[in-house]
């Protein structure tokens, strides 16, 4: 026997969560099955859709699809399988960004200016085509975020609005390395503080601090720590203490935005009705032309599961999807071709944001997301791949990351019902 | 220790009969007329022999190389954004310094020593569940709390015996097991309390765990052992159309918390297995070690360990599986063992030990013998997912099977740790540190419509009980109540 379902999806990243929150929409019995955290949470939490195309910035992502290469992910979906993953994602979180096709300009905490396709809420008084005056405010223990930097960075950037910066302490005396959910928890949970020796909820005293630095800025922006379970409430508080608009700026790993993404596309799968085990990966097959079964390894014991359809959305390099070692580049779980130059030599570029082969590694798909073949034909006929896994796109250099997982995703977990 | 392991095989043998020809029904994997008897097997001694003399973990140092482990880690910071304990204690430097960190100042500074922090670390093992880099953090934590214990805990401290006697809750659990209602008057009894929180730093917030009047395994033996667990399953095939000899067996690790505390989740397990036609062995074991884990009591948890690989392994040999009801005892068996320990058999044990529910979910259509089933008398259930649970890809196992299932709805009480961790919530100095982790559970619980608490781990069990005044059940309790007709198997 075997643990059975309609579609089993593994992977529990953004591809894998959109898979099966679109199949289990469409009536399939859905269970998810994902090894590790999605790399989502350690991604800003923008979804980018297509930033970049041969290192010039895109206006319209939609328009560009046409013009993409005939094996870029896009294409494959095409314009409307872009818009309709778009449209899910739309659907289960509170982004911003669909009010339009084109591109949003964030902030980000380097200073420069990111295209994107959908923000969080959060982000939303930030935006670069704003022309309202902002300052940037750091925290002396987050030194990931430098604000009089960043802030001189936006204005070199050519910012249609003049950025200043200042550090603060942040209140509450929290340790130098302490972990950004702190900071999250103490705004969230507005704990009384000592500044200056007074006690003061820690909302209001963040503000007394930032305050000598307003003059007169209509929009204040922080490092995405600004709560984590009600971080509008967080925000609401700030703003009103300030009497200016208040937005987060996207940091590196660990991210609050990524942290805030997940769990509420994690709360949606289960909406829908699917099934979810985490903490355990795939690791092997069992079937000829169809898989009939997969192989999870519990902690040594080995667990059979079964499905009808299967979709693989274990992500690439980082997610463990795709493996490589001097011997070559392959996808662990079906063993599925992963096309590379048969010289290691071959799979990177000198310039470190060259056109390197690697970043483009990856399963190659049919017009069904089925990966092939070296002839080009289905390496089985029940298993589809989304996200990062496939192959035939640069999601750092395009900036085209969540996009694809997006629109793979929905497309792979429909496709996947059809097939029942 | 010597006295310790005197009174562990004395009692070996008054409890479990190992001395008692009977024995066969207890561990009962080979008793005569038993067509699959090999020679000299008796599943109720252990291999391991009374002579075994415990010894350091790591008598070599060099001999467990983390360095590949250590090297994957990229500094992202994920593991230590999952700690519970990391989140309310400020002075916790989380599970980033506690592995990889301090493994290369271990390794690369002479005279470094374990920093006390690492005591801290609850070993709820979220750590590992949370790396995207597959960094063996609770190995790691596992190694440096022995290395503490062992070179810089004082053996005449208060906190030494203290963590001693929490670990080895089995020792304390056995003496009042024989004379129960005694001791659970005394250890709940006020002034003694008093005098074990200020000598022993033993919290006094807490009730001790009442003890059952009858064990799980005086149950089992007076009930006919493995003889009458094979008729059982015997006659449940012969009902379910199941071939009569189908070969199903299965070797129950009860743990210690089922059969001193609450030997109605190992009733439970029993009649549910015997309901679906498999027959049980109960061998021969001891603590899975989780306790000792946690307090760096390395050696204790070795002389456990070997005990119960020991007999699991000879089981498992003759085609047997084993399965756990409590979740602490599987992860313990199928990570920390392989991770720690290699005993002969170590590998097969761990890839054979499943969780109950889980071993049925593999084996037998459970969801749809419970979307036929409805339950009586159960009140709407909060379910918490220990974070060894968690750990093994089964968090959410027990709410999608009872999905399905009349008579009572489950509510997932949401993925916080419960905050005890074992012994880590009974130690005085941390007895705050464990509410403060529970609080975001107890008020779920308190949210959740319905005043009866489901969770698969004994001492969440009892951090639940203790923030909400709930009573707490075991999953299999319920399956019993759903699937098990009274008149079998009593
Ligand atoms: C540091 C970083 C920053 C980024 N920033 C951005 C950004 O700002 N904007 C943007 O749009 N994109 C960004 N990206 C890219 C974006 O996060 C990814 O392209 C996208 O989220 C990938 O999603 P995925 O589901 O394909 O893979 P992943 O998120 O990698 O998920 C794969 C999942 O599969 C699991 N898995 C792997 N193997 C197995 C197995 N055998 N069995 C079971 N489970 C398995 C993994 O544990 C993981 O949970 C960033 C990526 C990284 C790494
Ligand atoms: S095991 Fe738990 S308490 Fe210990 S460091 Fe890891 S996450 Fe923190
Ligand atoms: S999660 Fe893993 S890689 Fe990231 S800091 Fe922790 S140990 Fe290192």
């Amino acid at each position: 026997m075997a643990i059975e379902s309609d579609v089993l999806v593994i992977g529990g990243g953004l591809a894998g969560l959109t898979a099966g929150i679109s199949a289990a929409r469409e009536g399939a019995h859905v269970r998810l099955i994902t090894h590790k955290q999605s790399t989502l949470r350690q991604a800003s939490g923008l979804v980018d859709v297509l930033g970049y195309v041969d290192g010039e910035p895109v206006a319209d992502p939609f328009a560009a699809v046409p013009d993409l290469p005939a094996d870029h992910p896009y294409r494959i979906v095409g314009e409307s399988g872009v818009r309709e993953g778009l449209a899910l994602f739309d659907d289960v979180t509170d982004y911003r960004g669909d009010h339009t096709d084109r591109n949003a300009l964030v902030p980000t905490h380097g200073g420069t200016v990111k295209p994107t396709a959908r923000y969080p809420a959060s982000a939303a008084a930030g935006l670069a085509s704003d022309d309202r005056d902002a300052l940037l405010v750091g925290f002396e223990t987050l030194v990931d975020f430098d604000a009089p930097l960043a802030a001189d960075h936006l204005g070199a950037a050519g910012a249609p609005f003049a950025a200043d910066g200042a550090t603060v302490r942040f209140p509450g005396d929290l340790r130098p390395d302490a972990k950004v959910t702190r900071y999250a928890h103490l705004l969230d949970e507005n704990r009384p503080v000592d500044v200056d020796g007074r006690r003061l909820p820690a909302c209001e005293a963040l503000a007394e601090r930032v305050r000598p630095h307003l003059d007169g800025h209509e929009r204040v922006g922080f490092p995405a720590v600004l709560g984590d379970d009600d971080p509008a409430a967080v925000r609401a508080a700030l703003a009103a203490e300030l009497g200016a608009d208040v937005f987060e700026v996207p940091m590196g790993p660990p991210s609050l935005p990524g942290l805030r993404l997940a769990d509420r596309l994690y709360d949606a799968l289960d909406e829908a009705g699917a099934s979810l085990e985490t903490g355990v990966p795939v690791v092997d097959h069992e079937g000829g032309d169809r898989i009939e079964r997969v192989l999870v390894d519990r902690k040594g014991a080995t667990v059979p599961y079964a499905a009808d359809q299967y979709v693989l959305a274990t992500g690439g390099l980082v997610g463990k999807g795709v493996e490589s070692d001097r011997g070559g580049v392959r996808e662990p779980v079906f063993d599925c071709r992963v096309p590379h130059p048969a010289d290691r030599y071959d799979w990177f570029e000198d310039g470190v944001f060259g056109d390197h082969a690697f970043a483009r590694f990856g399963v190659d798909p049919d017009g069904e997301l089925r990966p092939t073949d070296e002839r080009g034909d289905p390496e089985f006929e029940n298993v589809r791949a989304a996200g990062s896994v496939l192959g035939g796109y640069d999601f750092p250099a395009e900036k085209s990351g969540a996009g694809v997982s997006l629109a793979t995703g929905r497309s792979a977990g429909v496709l996947a019902t059809e097939a029942l | 220790m010597t006295g310790e392991d005197t009174q562990d095989s004395s009692d070996g043998g008054a409890q479990d009969g190992a001395d008692d020809p009977d024995v066969e029904t207890d561990g009962g994997a080979v008793g005569p007329g038993d067509g699959r008897d090999d020679a000299g097997f008796a599943p109720a001694e252990p291999t391991a022999g009374e002579d075994f003399e415990p010894v350091q973990v790591f008598p070599d140092e060099e001999t467990m190389d983390l360095r590949p482990g250590a090297d994957d880690c990229y500094k992202c910071s994920t593991c230590d954004v999952n700690c519970p304990v990391a989140e309310v204690d400020d002075d916790f430097p989380g599970p980033k310094f506690q592995g990889p960190e301090q493994w290369r100042l271990k390794q690369n500074e002479e005279d470094y020593d374990v920093d006390e922090s690492i005591t801290s670390c609850s070993n709820c093992m979220r750590c590992d569940d949370a790396c995207p880099s597959g960094v063996p953090l609770s190995q790691m934590h596992n190694e440096a709390r022995g290395e503490f214990v062992r070179e810089e805990m004082s053996l005449l401290s208060p906190k030494y015996w203290r963590n001693r006697i929490l670990a080895n809750y089995r020792v304390s659990a056995q003496v009042a097991s024989v004379v129960p209602r005694l001791a659970n008057a005394a250890m709940n009894f006020g002034p003694a309390r008093w005098v074990m929180e200020k000598t022993l730093g033993v919290t006094s917030e807490r009730e001790f765990p009442e003890f059952a009047e009858q064990t799980f395994r005086e149950w089992w033996t007076a009930r006919g052992g493995a003889a009458a667990s094979r008729q059982n399953a015997r006659e449940a095939r012969q009902r379910r159309g199941d071939p009569v000899d189908a070969d199903r067996r299965v070797a129950y690790f009860h743990g210690c918390y089922a059969n001193y505390n609450t030997p109605e989740v190992a009733k439970a397990l029993v009649r549910v297995y015997e309901h679906f036609g498999y027959e049980l062995v109960v061998p021969e074991q001891r603590c899975s070690g989780t306790p000792m884990f946690a307090n760096g009591m390395l050696s204790d948890a070795r002389r456990d360990a070997e005990v119960n690989v020991s007999s699991l392994a000879d089981l498992v040999d003759r085609g047997y599986d084993a399965v756990c009801s409590c979740t602490s005892c599987s992860m313990a068996i199928r990570q920390e063992y392989p991770e720690l320990f290699d005993f002969e058999g170590t590998g097969e044990v761990a890839g054979s030990t499943f969780e109950a529910l889980e071993y049925l979910r593999i084996n037998e259509d459970l969801r749809g013998e419970l979307a036929d089933a409805s339950v009586d008398g159960f009140d709407d259930l909060a379910y918490h997912a220990p974070c060894h649970a968690r750990n093994q890809g089964l968090s959410r196992q027990a709410v999608e099977l009872f999905r399905e299932l009349d008579g009572v709805a489950v509510e997932d009480v949401g993925d916080s740790c419960s905050g005890i961790s074992g012994t880590y919530g009974w130690k005085a100095e941390k007895y705050d540190v464990s509410m403060e982790i529970g609080e975001e559970m107890f008020e779920h619980m308190e949210d959740a419509p319905g005043e009866t608490g489901l969770t698969e781990c004994p001492t969440c069990s009892m951090q639940m009980e203790h923030g909400t005044g709930y009573e707490i059940r075991h999953p299999l309790e319920v399956i019993e109540e759903a699937l098990v007709d009274d008149r079998v198997g009593v």
